[in-house]
């Protein structure tokens, strides 16, 4: 009899319990919520100024002179895409290849060496891989690779343009160096999620290392390595210490890789403490709302893409 | 054992409240430019008058400007004088109290080539304007005969930050040259019709370093500091003259004359013979009317004591100090606070 009263008594304390517990939960959740929101507005209010003045032509004008008021974005929006895809397409494939050495091919004391060391450099400060390619990386460039480039790719648009170091390319260096870290850690963890008996499967069949890798391992990491990916790109278009000091701060649409440029992070960076007008300051705070907005589009674009990879896939999702 | 531990903790609030309260604290916040000497004036004014504590972050002139103007600290410091618009916007009469000067120095790298390359205003203007685009032009080769001057392209680097330095620097070409007035202008950022940008000093600095053939501007103190090769520029007499000390307290003095009540004035291109071109004022900003009678008297006692003890700190560090007849003007500025 006692036993059946104090059931009911500890349920009720347990509902009770699970009430609070679902609110501060709620209200944890929320509050993430209302602070994007919040900053959402108050850029918003804040480039309202711009917004009326320039309306469209704020997105695809290049002209940006803070002593006669007139602005346009489309020569940062320019840099901070390309730069970005760019790193992120020589990195993918290195960082992949090094997380595949490390679960797969190296002997696991050397792989053990080797994955700590790649993660210390996602702790690397960014400041310090600025100065790093300002005072060392950008003269070898334009001391060695540029030119070497330019005399024997130089026909190629890409590659034209007197060789001045601090440029498209070595800021597309920078950001891959910093993003490897990221997508090798992430890309390692997928791997090493993936069923042994998977592996032990495509051996068994007869698969050399490289169809067991192709058929067996990919496949299944497939969407968590893409979430990697999306990760590495969200931190390069988002970068700015590093890049501001490589890149040449030059607001300028080239090809070539030589020619210095500027990115949407780095002139916010470079102007909003010290800006001329109201007009000026709200002019920077619409550039933050574009590589908010282009951030998200990256972002939903990523979850359609590995969404579509993983439709009818079992296999783990990161 | 655990009441004995609170009330060593209470006696140990107590200890540092107590101190807190005797003490008072004074914030500023502005201008990087001047930022060493500042620093080292309140250190030491820290052992004179241990009652008082200055916080100075050095955020930045346009900073200083929007936190002074909010009353969000006790002073601002600023490298570019209020315009009469940004003055009408702050709460108060806003005084200008000039503390030192600082000069801008045209540096380079060319191999080879010697230090105190001489430069006239007119090629300066047009080295950044993109129309002498080579060192070996003639307008520059003439002032310089027997220095090999290299036939490779000038590669011209300039602050991509919004700079106190910059401004001066604009300011500089502005009055120099109509044909930059007319299509760039002055202020902390411009549209820059040729160059690379460094972010801060140590970004010009160090393209400059790393660049063969680069010309670029920063302040005297970080070009002497870094050992950057500088030019010798043609004054409004013109006479070639070296940045110096001397050469730059000569700019105000130079001024003088023409100085205004609230020495809102551009010392760029003064004249006189020794007088240095590129030369600005830095100034602390503070309300006339003080709202805190305690901190008012002791931000008057200590702008006093700058002028006189303060401006001897300045020449080791690369500042120029005022000249006797501006610092006169000054001292009665600052007896003017009301607290």
């Amino acid at each position: 009899m006692s036993d059946m009263d104090s059931a009911p008594l500890t349920d009720r304390r347990m509902i009770k319990g699970d009430a609070i517990f679902k609110g501060v939960i709620l209200a944890l959740a929320g509050s993430i919520l209302l602070i994007l929101l919040i900053m959402m507005f108050e850029m918003v209010k804040e480039s309202l100024p711009a917004i009326k003045k320039f309306g469209g032509r704020f997105l695809l004008g290049r002209e940006w002179d803070a002593v006669q008021g007139e602005f346009g974005a489309l020569d940062f929006l320019y840099g901070s895409v390309v730069s970005a895809v760019l790193a992120i397409l020589l990195a993918t494939p290195l960082s992949v290849g090094a997380a595949l050495f490390i679960t797969d091919i190296a002997p696991r004391k050397v792989g053990n060496v080797i994955a700590p060391i790649i993660e210390l450099l996602a702790a690397i400060p960014s400041v310090i891989y600025g100065l790093w390619g300002v005072l060392v990386m950008a003269p070898w460039l334009q001391q060695s690779v540029q030119p070497w480039l330019i005399e024997h790719f130089g026909f190629l648009p890409f590659f034209q343009g007197a060789p001045y170091g601090v440029s498209m390319m070595a800021a597309v260096f920078i950001l891959m160096i910093m993003i490897i870290p990221i997508i090798t850690s992430i890309t390692k963890e997928v791997l090493l999620a993936v069923p042994v008996s998977q592996k032990e499967a495509a051996y068994a069949l007869g698969a050399t290392r490289w169809e067991m890798v192709r058929m067996a391992l990919i496949p299944y990491a497939r969407s968590g390595v893409l979430g990697a990916v999306i990760l590495g790109l969200g931190r390069a278009i988002g970068e700015t210490m590093a890049v501001t000091m490589v890149i040449g701060n030059t607001p300028q649409i080239s090809l070539s890789l030589l020619a210095p440029a500027y990115t949407m992070p780095s002139v916010i960076a470079n102007e909003f403490a010290e800006t001329t007008s109201k007009l000026h300051a709200s002019a920077l705070m619409e550039v933050g709302l574009i590589l908010l907005v282009v951030t998200l589009i990256i972002n939903i674009m990523a979850r359609l893409l590995i969404w579509s990879v993983t439709r009818g896939d079992t296999g783990a999702r990161a | 054992m655990l009441k004995k531990i609170a009330a060593l903790l209470a006696v140990g609030l107590l200890a540092t409240t107590g101190s807190a309260f005797a003490e008072t604290l004074i914030n500023g916040a502005g201008a990087t430019f001047p930022y060493p000497l500042y620093s080292k004036w309140f250190s030491e004014y820290a052992k004179i008058d241990k009652e008082v504590k200055f916080n100075y972050q050095s955020i930045g002139s346009g900073g200083g400007i929007k936190q002074i103007t909010a009353q969000t600290v006790d002073f601002g410091a600023s490298d570019k004088f209020l315009s009469d618009e940004e003055l009408k916007g702050a709460p108060g009469k806003l005084l200008h109290i000039p503390t030192v000067m600082g000069a801008v120095v045209v540096t380079y790298n060319i191999p080879g080539a010697p230090k105190g390359l001489k430069l006239r205003s007119d090629d300066i203007a047009n080295i950044f304007l993109g129309k002498i685009t080579k060192w070996n032009d003639s307008r520059i080769a003439d002032d310089n005969p027997g220095v090999k001057l290299p036939d490779k392209p000038i590669i011209v680097v300039h602050r991509s930050d919004g700079s106190g330095t910059t401004s001066i620097f604009t300011d500089y070409l502005t009055n120099i040259s109509k044909e930059w007035s007319g299509k760039v202008g002055k202020g902390a950022s411009v549209k820059w019709p040729v160059g690379l940008g460094g972010k801060g000093n140590e970004g010009v600095a160090g393209q400059i370093k790393t660049t063969e053939n680069s010309l670029g501007y920063v302040e005297l103190a970080y070009a002497v500091e870094n050992k950057l090769a500088y030019a010798t520029l043609m004054n409004k007499e013109g006479v070639f003259v070296e940045p110096a000390i001397k050469s730059i307290t000569a700019a105000a003095a130079g001024a003088v004359k023409h100085m205004p009540a609230d020495y809102r004035i551009s010392l760029v291109n003064q004249p006189g013979k020794e007088t240095y071109p590129i030369v600005g004022f830095t100034w602390l900003l503070v309300y006339e009317q003080q709202k805190d009678k305690v901190k008012g008297k002791k931000l008057s006692e200590f702008l006093t004591w700058s002028l006189h003890n303060g401006q001897k700190m300045a020449a080791p560090l690369l500042y120029a100090p005022l000249p006797e007849s501006v610092g006169k003007m000054v001292e009665k500025t600052i007896k003017g606070i009301k607290y």
